[in-house]
């Protein structure tokens, strides 16, 4: 039993391995990238429509509207970051369905990776919208006593996105695992179907709770109508 | 009793004191989320999508305390860098 498809070794020449972590995000990210080019390729806005294009129209719509809901206006800014980061965690927990495949986000590694790059786009996206100085005084808000509390809280909700996406995909693999060796029969196929429903909710918590940390980044201080949202 | 002994049964047990103990706080936490928020939508049918969607944030923020503490139960067991330690001496030994 291996904790993390980080293990899994498929191929190694003197110091490089490629880990099932690599070759398995790699191979989600050509099949995400390549489907959405083939389905984009020919689009078409009469009533004659491809059902790939319908597909990827109620994805792209309904990931808009979400992020708008949490109080970004202009969601069409933000999808490319957030709706990569959903559908990349959603696609990678739905193909465990797929025998033989382990998914990279139950590798601390890629969770990390995408955490970070969350820590990285909200001061971006802040910046963007408020000008460095007022993004800056933001941390200094509403005294300058809570500045290293924001700066901490900061930092901690990165590494709690990190370990809550790891966990609970390593937990679906690992309680499937330990099921196989107790009651081999029925109950693993039960939690695996579990598991794909955490697995899609994971994805939904990862890309609203960066869609809310952007909202809160970005959101431009009116005195006294300032409303937390979420 | 030697000192591999003792951190393995200090791993196994304290792994699941950890598990066990871990998960009562926020079993508590969500069925007090989950029964309050059963209430308000019962209340305000029309609010459903954004008592939904805080309560999915908020179960996911309680749910990570739980995990927190299976990650550690996991790393104790399967990934203990105490016992790891202690095979790398008496294997240098």
């Amino acid at each position: 039993m291996h904790l993390s498809p980080d293990q899994v070794i498929f191929w190694r020449y003197g110091v490089f391995k490629l880990n099932a972590t690599i070759a398995f995000t790699w191979a989600l990210m050509l099949v995400l990238a390549a489907g959405s080019r083939l389905i984009t390729r020919k689009l078409s806005t009469g009533s004659q429509r491809s059902r790939w294009q319908d597909v990827l129209e109620i994805v792209v719509t309904a990931i808009g509207k979400q992020i708008e809901e949490v109080g970004l206006s202009q969601p069409r800014k933000y999808i490319g970051f957030l709706g990569t980061l959903f559908v990349f965690v959603g696609a990678a927990s739905i193909c465990t369905v797929i025998p033989g495949y382990d998914p990279p986000t139950a590798s601390l590694s890629t969770t990390t990776a995408l955490a970070l790059c969350v820590f990285v786009a909200v001061p971006f996206f802040g910046i963007e919208e408020q000008g460095v100085g007022n993004y800056l005084k933001s941390y200094a808000k509403p005294t300058p006593v809570m500045l290293p509390f924001n700066v901490i809280s900061e930092l901690s909700r990165t590494l709690a996105l990190a370990v809550r996406l790891f966990g609970n995909m390593m937990s679906g693999a690992m309680i499937v695992a330990i099921l196989l060796t107790i009651t081999p029969l029925i109950f693993p196929i039960v939690m695996t179907v579990l598991g794909l429903l955490t697995g899609m909710v994971q994805a939904y918590i990862f890309g609203i709770l960066a869609a809310v940390y952007i909202a809160a980044a970005t959101r431009v201080r009116k005195p006294k109508s300032a409303q937390s949202v979420a | 009793m030697d000192n591999m002994t003792l951190i393995a049964m200090a791993s196994i047990v304290i792994a699941g004191i950890t598990t066990g103990f871990g998960t009562m706080g926020p079993a508590l936490a969500e069925g007090r989320a989950v029964a309050t928020a059963l209430t308000s939508l019962a209340q305000q049918p029309d609010a459903s999508a954004t008592i939904t969607r805080t309560l999915f944030v908020g179960l996911a923020m309680i749910e990570s305390t739980a995990i927190y503490c299976f990650v550690v139960s996991m790393i104790l067991i399967f990934a203990n860098p105490f016992w790891n330690h202690v095979i790398a001496q008496t294997a240098g030994k």
